[in-house]
Parts: C-alpha cells; sequence; structure tokens
C-alpha cells in the first residue's frame, strides 16, 4: 500500500491559477464604492460638496468680511471692486456673507438628517422584527404623522420654538424620521427570515442585540442612501423656513434668510441679492441628489437601473 | 375587494382620529391658556385665569379633547381671536381661490409628465431624454420660490409678457371669479406649481413606462406585428399609468407646501397667505385648523387613491 505511494509523482502546487490571478473577494462596500466612483455625477456632486465645506469652513480665513457691523453707506452695491459679489442692504459683503451663511445651512441639515436617521432606524427595526400587533401600532403612527403636511408642522413649531441651528435640526429632524422607518422596515421583514437570524436567535442573542448587531448593520445600505436625501430636503427646509422669515436671526446668517432680504429688492434690480445664493442652495441640493442617486445605484443591486 | 376596501377605510378613520389627537396635542402644547393673547398683555392675572376657566381651558385633557372633536364634528374648527372670526369661515372663504390654483397646476402637471415619462422611457438615454431628466434634476433640487422668482425675472420683468404678482381683481374682491377672468396673470404662478410638479412626476412615470416596456405583453405585442403607435397607446400607456394614480394620491401634502410658498411669493390671496399671515401673528387656531384639514385631505386623497387603484387594475381586484 504505502509502496503505491512512493511511485506517484511527486505534487507541486499550483502557483498561480490559469487565466490570471485570482484576486481577494472584496467586500460589499468596497464594491459598491467602487461602482460609486465609477459615476461620474457621483463624483462631481462629491466635489461639489467638498467644495462647499472647504468654501464656508476654511474660506472665512482667507477672506475677511464683517458680517455684524452694518455699513450702510455701501449698501446695496453691485459687484466690484472690493466685494465680488456686492453687497446687501445692510451693508453686509454677499460673499463673506455666503461663506458664514452656508456653516449654518449645511450644519443643520447634516444635523437634521443624522437625528431623523437615528430615530427612523431603530424605530423601523423594532417594529420589523416584533411583528404583530406592535408593528401594526407602529406603523400606524408613522402614518399619521405623514398624513400632516411636513412643511406646515416644521413652520408651526418652529415659529414657535426654534431660532437656533441645534433647535432648528432637532425640530427638523424629529418630523422627518418616518421615510427611514418605513425604508428599514421594510428590509427588517426581509432579513428577518434569514439563517443568520436564526442562528443568532438560536445561540441564545437577546432582542436588542439582534437588532443592534445583526438586523441595522444589514440595513445599513438603504440607510445610508436615504441620509443624503434627508440632507437635500433638510437643507431644502431651512431654506423655506428662511424665506418666510421663521429660520436664523440676525446676527446669525442663513441662506434662506439672505434670499429673503434678496427679494424685496427683486424690482429694484439687485440681482447679485438673490442669484448667487439661491446658485448655492441649488448646488448644494443637487450635490446631495447626485450623491444618494449614485450611492443607491452602486449599493442596491435590486433597484439598479436599466 | 370589498373586505380589502372596508380594511383600508378603518385604517383610514384610525388615522383620521390619530391626527385630530396629533393636532389638539400640539393646540394643547403650544395654545393652551389663551387668556393671556385674548384679553392683550395689560390685563390681570386674575381676569385671565377667569377667562380661561369660562370658556373650559382648565378641564381635563381628555375632556378638552371630546369636546373638540365634538366642535369638529358639528364643523367648528375653532375661533382665530386675532381677526375675530370663525376659522370656518375663513377657511370656507379662501378655500376656493387656492384649490382653483393647485387644481390648475395639477392638472397641466400630470398633462405634461404623463406624455413626458412615456416618450423619456421610449427614448431612452437619447439627447431629449437626457435633457429632460437634467431639468427635472435642476428643477426639484431648486426651492419652490427661487424657480418663481427666476420666472418673474425672465417672464415679468424682463419680457414684461406677464405681470409681477397675482390677479388684482382677486386681491380686492376676494372672489375665485376674479382669478378665472385674469388668465394672463394666472400663469406664472400655475406655471412654477406644475414645473415642480413635472419634475417629481414625469421621473417615477419614465421608470414605470420603462418597467412597462420590459414586460413581456409588449413584446408579444411588437411580434404580433401591431405599428409601433398602437402597440404604445394601446398597452404601454394603460399599464403605466397605474402607479400614477398612488403617485397623485400620495402627493398632496406636497401640492399644499408648494401652494403655500408660491402664494407667498405671488402675493396670492389664498389659504397660504392666510398661513403665513396667522404664524406671524402667532395665530395658532387658524394654523392647526388648516393643518387638520392638509391632514384630512392626505387621508382622502390616499383613500380615494386605493379605490381608483383597485379599480383599474384587475390584478389588484382578484388577488
Amino acid at each position: 500500500m504505502f509502496r503505491d505511494v512512493q511511485t506517484l509523482p511527486p505534487v507541486t502546487p499550483p502557483s498561480v491559477a490559469e487565466g490570471g490571478e485570482v484576486t481577494v473577494i472584496q467586500s460589499g462596500w468596497r464594491l459598491g464604492l467602487r461602482s460609486f466612483a465609477e459615476n461620474k455625477l457621483a463624483v462631481v456632486g462629491v466635489g461639489i460638496l467638498v467644495f462647499f465645506v472647504l468654501f464656508c469652513w476654511i474660506g472665512p480665513f482667507f477672506y475677511h468680511s464683517d458680517t455684524t457691523i452694518s455699513n450702510l453707506v455701501n449698501s446695496n452695491s453691485a459687484p466690484g471692486t472690493g466685494n465680488p459679489v456686492g453687497t446687501d442692504s445692510n451693508g453686509f459683503d454677499i460673499l463673506g456673507s455666503l461663506m458664514v451663511g452656508g456653516q449654518a445651512a449645511l450644519e443643520i441639515g447634516v444635523l437634521a438628517a443624522l437625528i431623523a436617521t437615528v430615530i427612523g432606524t431603530l424605530w423601523g427595526a423594532i417594529a420589523g422584527l416584533a411583528g404583530g400587533v406592535i408593528d401594526g401600532a407602529m406603523m400606524r403612527v408613522v402614518d399619521v404623522l405623514l398624513s400632516v403636511p411636513l412643511l406646515f408642522v416644521v413652520l408651526i413649531v418652529g415659529a414657535r420654538y426654534g431660532a437656533s441651528v441645534v433647535s432648528l435640526a432637532v425640530i427638523i429632524g424629529v418630523f422627518s424620521w418616518l421615510a427611514p422607518s418605513r425604508l428599514v422596515r421594510g428590509e427588517v421583514l426581509t432579513l428577518r427570515e434569514r439563517d443568520f437570524i436564526a442562528a443568532a436567535r438560536s445561540s441564545g442573542s437577546s432582542r436588542s442585540r439582534l437588532v443592534l448587531r445583526h438586523l441595522i448593520p444589514n440595513a445599513l445600505s438603504v440607510v445610508v442612501v436615504n441620509i443624503t436625501f434627508q440632507v437635500a430636503d433638510a437643507i431644502l427646509l431651512i431654506s423655506y423656513l428662511g424665506f418666510l422669515g421663521f429660520g436664523l436671526t440676525y446676527p446669525v446668517i442663513d441662506w434662506g434668510d439672505m434670499l429673503s432680504n434678496g427679494v424685496s429688492n427683486l424690482l429694484n434690480g439687485y440681482w447679485w441679492e438673490i442669484y448667487p445664493v439661491g446658485a448655492c442652495i441649488v448646488l448644494a441640493v443637487m450635490a446631495c441628489n447626485l450623491i444618494g442617486d449614485a450611492l443607491r445605484d452602486a449599493l442596491d443591486v435590486r433597484l439598479r437601473r436599466r | 375587494m370589498s373586505t380589502y376596501l372596508l380594511r383600508r377605510a378603518f385604517t383610514s378613520v384610525i388615522i383620521l382620529i390619530g391626527i385630530s389627537l396629533l393636532i389638539f396635542t400640539m393646540l394643547q402644547a403650544i395654545n393652551g391658556s389663551p387668556g393671556q393673547i385674548v384679553l392683550g398683555l395689560k390685563a390681570s392675572l386674575a381676569s385671565v385665569a377667569a377667562w380661561n376657566k369660562a370658556h373650559g381651558y382648565y378641564r381635563p385633557f381628555l375632556v378638552q379633547y371630546f369636546s373638540y372633536m365634538g366642535n369638529l364634528v358639528h364643523g367648528n374648527l375653532g375661533a382665530s381671536y386675532k381677526l375675530n372670526e370663525p376659522v370656518a369661515t375663513i377657511l370656507a372663504q379662501r378655500a376656493p381661490i387656492s384649490a382653483y390654483l393647485s387644481g390648475l397646476g395639477l392638472f397641466f402637471a400630470v398633462v405634461i409628465a404623463f406624455p413626458l415619462g412615456i416618450y423619456q422611457a421610449v427614448k431612452r438615454n437619447t439627447l431629449g431624454d437626457n435633457i429632460a431628466t437634467t431639468g427635472a434634476f435642476i428643477t426639484y433640487s431648486m426651492p419652490v420660490f427661487l424657480l418663481g422668482l427666476l420666472l418673474i425675472q425672465l417672464f415679468a420683468l424682463t419680457l414684461h409678457i406677464f405681470p409681477v404678482g397675482a390677479p388684482a381683481a382677486v386681491s380686492q374682491s376676494s372672489s375665485v371669479i376674479g382669478a378665472i377672468t385674469d388668465p394672463r396673470a394666472m400663469v406664472l404662478p400655475v406655471a412654477t406649481l406644475t414645473l415642480l410638479s413635472v419634475a417629481g412626476y414625469s421621473r417615477y412615470m419614465r421608470s414605470s413606462a420603462l418597467d412597462a416596456l420590459a414586460q413581456d405583453y409588449i413584446k408579444a405585442a411588437r411580434a404580433k406585428g401591431l405599428p409601433e403607435r398602437l402597440v404604445l397607446m394601446r398597452h404601454l400607456v394603460r399599464n403605466a399609468c397605474l402607479p400614477m394614480v398612488t403617485l397623485l394620491g400620495l402627493s398632496i401634502p406636497a401640492l399644499l407646501a408648494g401652494n403655500l410658498i408660491t402664494e407667498n411669493v405671488f402675493n396670492y390671496p389664498g389659504l397660504g397667505i392666510m398661513f403665513v399671515n396667522a404664524l406671524q401673528n402667532e395665530d395658532y387656531p387658524i394654523l392647526l385648523a388648516y393643518t387638520l384639514m392638509g391632514g384630512v385631505l392626505t387621508v382622502i386623497g390616499n383613500f380615494v387613491a386605493d379605490i381608483a387603484l383597485t379599480v383599474a387594475d384587475p390584478r389588484i381586484r382578484l388577488a
């Protein structure tokens, strides 16, 4: 018997498989990120956002302008030397105001999106896992809150309570968590039947561990896509609040507020008080929407565009 | 099918009760003791307390809620203290004016978005499709008031084709007849609402038409030798319009919100301007009654859309 083994030719393991090198299978996130990076529009969107972050936070270090002490001599002057985008009715330089105003808009946007996503994800995951009557009751609450127009409620509560970055972000976040909760609940209902959940359950994990350690990380692709759209919606809501006069007040500047002041000068022809701010808002929202669309295409196979 | 509709009706009633509870809680939290607002800042604390007690604002929460619901059922939406009028009268006076604007906007949005979405799906990835998609994307990312301002700047101030604001006759006579008889002044507000809605609808319509185009019955119709025009008209259009029905029902909150901003930009004296004025005056009965109305309209709209979808789509009926 052993003599047969000795007469066999020596076996050498193959050094390289035929057809080329075998690459390590990358994780789903890496694959998604790569397909995201190949989408040119997504790269443009990321570029726009990076530009705004630099413009709003690093810009004021390089471009000094006063946004608290008004200078009525210089008010409403057209773009020219000294004021690249002109001045508004208080004499504030518009480029400087754009930089500072962007800080508030982006901060509120991101903070509101985070609050909404955290609340919505937990609510949806718990409802999806519980099922039955609890699920029905939780989703009826979502339906009730979804039926009331978001803008109205945010305007009412914001006019009454809000006038700072944090309070506005909390108000918007508290009324925007409904969409993520529905999405996460849908994901959890699918994930619930998978084997790894059964394995986790049978190895004795508590329900909170199931939700936090297993369900939510696997539903994360939906959540990430939703965050970008929430940021876009929050920036739009802030601009509506500011336009109607209920956003942040002087001396804190905000893009919506700038637009509201500029609109009263529409008939005077002071276009530099309106359109640069408008362009900033549109670009920021468009960048978030582009990134969200591209992430959705990259991360979620089922929704891949034809 | 009727059990499905009964179940939906039951759910809608529960949601309506939930909405009324939410609105009433907000009313109590923000405006729980309006004695101070009514009697003014110089009134003494004792008279404020007496006023509040006489009007029943110190009763337990549930008792007040049931009396509020009783009032609602009888059509009494509360009274505005700042304007000294019942809220229902104010709403009823302004509602036709706003309904005219929103109705026109919705009508033109559907009329434009429906063929546009089908055109985009049939000619996908060509220049026309890409232009339409880019245009829709930019419009979708724009705040409504910026869209209105751009239209005013372009058409009213630069080209002088349309007037800047709402029809003057509407403001003076506060009736919708003034709006109906001045179509030139209605063009820009309606165009703002329409463009905003078209941006969202055409994206949705395009993807639902693409889904329908990939189905087997389209292939079968083409294989049968039907001319392309008939394939589109007879098969694609009917199947692609089904998700639109649901979308229309779901877009009522967005329509109300767009209405609010547009009326503010064009100074059109409807429910939107009433809302903003009430916000500035801190007139909470009007604000919350309008929000309640918006919620009820949304629930009714969703229910009607569900019924319409059940009627239009045999697959749901027989499932």
